[in-house]
C-alpha cells in the first residue's frame, strides 16, 4: 500500500524536524532538490514554465494507471528544491488526491516565508499549477 | 542649514544613528541594508518632518482662508523652492510635483502624443529602465512615432558614436537615464544633451538613480526635463518632481484633469491654470512634498560631495572584496559609476544567492531590475546587485562578502 499524500507530508515534516537552524533546513532542501525526478528535455518549452517565479521552474505531468506522475526543474537550486518537496508530496497520486491535499506542511518544516504569494520564489504559484494538472487530467478520468 | 560637513572626516557612525531601522534584526541577524538603488532608509529629521506635518498643520493647501491651510501651503511652497534651489532651476514653478519619476516621464510622454507625429523617431537607451521605455513605447504607438535604441558594451556604457549615427532632423526627443538603475553606470548626459540640442531634439533624463549620488543643475546641464523620486533620496514613497524647462511645459497639454489645475471651469469651457499648478491636478500630497524637501535639507547638510566621495571608498572596497570570490563575474564596469555593483557566481543563480543572504540578515536585490533588455544584452537571467548609500559601512560590506561566501559554499 502506497503512503498517502498525507503521510508523505508527515514524513518529510519529521525530516525537517531534525534540524534546529535555517542553514541546516536550507542545506537539506538543497540536497532534495538533487532527487528531483527530472523533466525530459523536450518539455522544457515555454507552456511548462511557471509564472511569477525569479528563477524559471518547468513542471511536467504525466498520467499513468490513474496516478499523476510530475517531472519538473528549475535553474535555481533552491528553487529545485521547493519543487522537490512538492513533487515528493504530489507525485504518483489520484489527481483527486492531488486538489484535496493541503499544503500546510509547508509551513511546519519551516519554510513559510515562501508561502507568500508576494515572494519572488513562485511557491503558491507552483501548488496552483500542479494541482491544475490536477483538475486537468481529473476531467479526462471521468 | 550649514553646509559645513565637507571638510570634516566622513563620520558614519554618527549619521547611522540617524536612522532608526539600521538597528533591527533581520532574520535573528542585524539588518545589513544594501537595497538603496530601490529604494533609501529614511532619516528621522525626516520623520520629524512627518510627524509635525500631520500633528501641527495637516490643512489642504492653496484655496483654504484659514490659518492652517495657509501654513500647509506656505510649507509646500516652501518644499518647492529648496527642490527648485537643489537643482538649480531658475524657477520655482518649473518644479512640477508628482507622484514620483514614472508618474513624471508618463506626464512628458502623454504631453508628447499631441506633438509627435508619424515618422518622427525618439531615441532610448539600451541601459534603460521599464519605466522609461514602456511610456515611449505607447507614445509609438499612438503617434506613429518610431523607438530607436541608443546601444550599449560590454562594460555597459553608451556607445557616444552609435547614439550620434541614429540622431538626426526626424530625432524629436532623446530619453536616458542619468544613472542606469541595473548596473550603476554614469551616463554622459551634458555632452548628449548638447548634440540633441544642435539637432532640435528634446531631452529627458530620468534623474532617479543619480539623485541620491550626484546633484544635478538642470541649468548647467541645459536639460529640458529631469525627473526624480524623494525615496530614493532619503525621503517618503510616492513623491517626486519632474524638472521642465518653462518653454517645453507651457507648450504641453495638461496630464491630468481635476481641481488644482484650473482657472475657471463652465460646461462650455474650462481654463487651466498657469505652471505648476497645471500639471498638479487633485489634492496632492502635501506631506511627501514638505518630507521631501526635508530629506534634502537633511542631505544637503552633510553634504553631497561627501556623500559621493565615502560612497566611493565603500564602492572600491566592496569590489575589490568580491572580486576575490572564485567565479565572480561584475556586470557594469564603467570607470563612471555610483556605488552599485551588479554580480553573478559562476553557475550559481541570483535567487539562489540572494535568498541565502536575505537569512543572514543581508538586504540585496535579485532579479532583472526591471531592465530586462540589458540581461538580454548579458545573456544572464539577472543578477545580485548590492547597492550602497552613505550610511553604509565597510564593516556592513564584510558582512555581506562573509555571506556571499557563506551562500557560494552552501550551494556549490
Amino acid at each position: 500500500m502506497s503512503k498517502t499524500i498525507q503521510e508523505i507530508q508527515e514524513e518529510i515534516i519529521d525530516e525537517f524536524a531534525m534540524f534546529d537552524d535555517w542553514m541546516q533546513r536550507y542545506e537539506y532542501m538543497i540536497e532534495l532538490g538533487k532527487t528531483l525526478p527530472i523533466i525530459d528535455e523536450k518539455y522544457k518549452i515555454d507552456e511548462n514554465l511557471i509564472k511569477g517565479c525569479q528563477s524559471k521552474v518547468w513542471v511536467h505531468a504525466e498520467l499513468k494507471d490513474e496516478k499523476l506522475a510530475f517531472t519538473a526543474d528549475s535553474d535555481a537550486i533552491i528553487t529545485k528544491g521547493i519543487v522537490a518537496i512538492l513533487i515528493r508530496a504530489f507525485s504518483n497520486h489520484h489527481p483527486s488526491a492531488i486538489i484535496e491535499a493541503d499544503t500546510k506542511f509547508i509551513d511546519d518544516i519551516g519554510l513559510k516565508e515562501h508561502l507568500s504569494p508576494t515572494r519572488a520564489n513562485g511557491l503558491v504559484s507552483m501548488i496552483k499549477q500542479l494541482k491544475m494538472y490536477a483538475v486537468a487530467y481529473q476531467t479526462q478520468l471521468k | 542649514m550649514s553646509i559645513a560637513t565637507n571638510n570634516i572626516a566622513f563620520n558614519v557612525e554618527e549619521i547611522r544613528k540617524d536612522f532608526p531601522i539600521l538597528n533591527r534584526e533581520v532574520n535573528g541577524y542585524p539588518l545589513v541594508y544594501l537595497d538603496n538603488a530601490a529604494t533609501s532608509q529614511t532619516p528621522k529629521q525626516v520623520m520629524d518632518a512627518i510627524v509635525d506635518y500631520y500633528s501641527n498643520y495637516n490643512a489642504n493647501i492653496h484655496r483654504g482662508v484659514h490659518s492652517l491651510s495657509q501654513e500647509a501651503t506656505d510649507k509646500y511652497e516652501a518644499a518647492r523652492i529648496k527642490i527648485q534651489q537643489h537643482f538649480n532651476a531658475e524657477k520655482s514653478h518649473e518644479i512640477i510635483f508628482t507622484a514620483g519619476t514614472t508618474h513624471g516621464i508618463n506626464l512628458v510622454a502623454n504631453g508628447f502624443a499631441s506633438i509627435l507625429k508619424k515618422g518622427d523617431e525618439i531615441l532610448v537607451s539600451a541601459l534603460e529602465h521599464h519605466s522609461n521605455i514602456v511610456p515611449w513605447q505607447m507614445l509609438c504607438e499612438k503617434t506613429g512615432a518610431i523607438l530607436k535604441v541608443i546601444p550599449m558594451n560590454e562594460q555597459g556604457e553608451l556607445i557616444y558614436e552609435s547614439f550620434e549615427e541614429l540622431l538626426s532632423e526626424k530625432t524629436k526627443m532623446v530619453f536616458l537615464n542619468h544613472v542606469s538603475n541595473a548596473l550603476g553606470t554614469i551616463n554622459p548626459i551634458k555632452k548628449i544633451i548638447d548634440k540633441a540640442h544642435e539637432k532640435g531634439a528634446a531631452v529627458l533624463i530620468d534623474g532617479a538613480q543619480a539623485a541620491p549620488h550626484i546633484k544635478a543643475d538642470v541649468q548647467a546641464l541645459d536639460v529640458d526635463f529631469y525627473v526624480v523620486s524623494a525615496h530614493k533620496m532619503c525621503g517618503p514613497t510616492g513623491v517626486g518632481v519632474l524638472y521642465g524647462k518653462e518653454e517645453w511645459l507651457n507648450k504641453l497639454p495638461p496630464y491630468q484633469g481635476g481641481g488644482e489645475m484650473i482657472a475657471t471651469v463652465s460646461f462650455e469651457k474650462t481654463t487651466y491654470a498657469g505652471l505648476p499648478h497645471k500639471f498638479e491636478a487633485g489634492t496632492p500630497n502635501i506631506c511627501g512634498g514638505i518630507a521631501f524637501g526635508a530629506a534634502l535639507d537633511y542631505m544637503n547638510a552633510i553634504g553631497f560631495e561627501a556623500i559621493a566621495r565615502y560612497e566611493d571608498e565603500l564602492l572600491d572596497y566592496a569590489t575589490l572584496k568580491l572580486q576575490e570570490i572564485e567565479g565572480m563575474k561584475l556586470y557594469g564596469t564603467s570607470r563612471e559609476k555610483t556605488a552599485v555593483i551588479s554580480f553573478n557566481i559562476e553557475g550559481l543563480h541570483p535567487y539562489d544567492i540572494g535568498t541565502l543572504v536575505d537569512k543572514m540578515g543581508i538586504a540585496v536585490r535579485t532579479g532583472h531590475h526591471c531592465a530586462q533588455p540589458i540581461m538580454d544584452f548579458y545573456k544572464i537571467p539577472g543578477t545580485v546587485r548590492a547597492s550602497f548609500s552613505f550610511y553604509n559601512s565597510k564593516e556592513e560590506i564584510d558582512r555581506f562578502i562573509e555571506a556571499v561566501k557563506k551562500a557560494k559554499s552552501m550551494l556549490s
